[in-house]
């Protein structure tokens, strides 16, 4: 899984470097946040803009990080989201959890 | 003319496989002459079906067994698109999981009432040696 992790001020900005977020890589997703989360990082922009795919596992991977930066008062946000993955957060539903900017700089300034 | 297409394809039980088959679905839908609908859609579509069922047979059905293999049949005639994916496990019915909780953040269970609310017609049986999911769409 090819992340680059940056630290905006208080928030850090993730870039999924994949083109495909699924069964395969979505664990490594998970535990990435997981680290953050451990260090404080509770404020996390994901930006999927590289992401061409994405299946129920990567949704599942968003969701764990969503759950676990609300439970330390942080805040996790998505950006940049291709049209077909976009609809398969409407087709979950999912676009009614996650606040989704269209770029990293409006997710970033949403904080 | 009838168009008519056949592919079989046997990969190791590994989550590494899942791009490869995703592929040759998306590369199937563009290759349908006849289909009036959106193609890409259909193509992200049965990338995502291939995908979620694969990872159904590799993890839960086959329980990440290396040793075991997935094997799935993929074909058209017509207007129907059918979609076999075999398993060697104990098996994983899912036409016996409920529609998930869209209230709730669940992690999981969302695989399959995506491959539910895509095919036209899902069904899963019992064979010798294991099982098969069987996913069937009418191409109109």
């Amino acid at each position: 899984m090819m992340v680059k992790i940056e630290e905006k001020g208080s928030v850090i900005l993730i870039e999924v470097k994949e083109e495909r977020l699924d069964a395969h890589n979505s664990g490594e997703l998970k535990t990435q946040m997981l680290n953050l989360f451990e260090e404080g990082k509770n404020d996390i922009v994901v930006d999927l803009g590289d992401v061409r795919f994405v299946d129920s596992s990567g949704l599942g991977a968003l969701v764990s990080g969503f759950k676990n930066a609300s439970a330390r008062n942080g805040n996790l946000k998505l950006c940049g989201l291709q049209p077909q993955v976009k609809s398969m957060f409407e087709l979950t539903r999912l676009h009614r959890v996650f606040e989704i900017f269209p770029g990293a700089q409006e997710a970033l300034d949403s904080f | 003319m009838n168009e008519k297409i056949e592919v079989d394809i046997r990969v190791p039980n590994q989550t590494r496989y899942l791009g490869l088959i995703g592929k040759i679905g998306e590369d199937i839908a563009r290759t349908l002459r006849r289909y009036k609908g959106d193609r890409e859609e259909l193509a992200y579509h049965l990338n995502l079906v291939l995908t979620e069922a694969m990872t159904n047979a590799i993890r839960h059905a086959n329980e990440d067994d290396p040793k075991k293999e997935v094997h799935i049949v993929i074909s058209i005639q017509d207007e129907n698109l059918n979609i076999k994916v075999f398993d060697q496990g104990q098996g994983f019915d899912v036409c016996a999981i409920s529609t998930p909780d869209f209230k709730g953040l669940d992690e999981h269970g969302r695989g399959v009432f995506i491959i539910r609310t895509l095919m036209d017609e899902v069904t899963y049986r019992k064979l010798d040696g294991g099982n098969v999911l069987e996913m069937i769409k009418a191409l109109r």
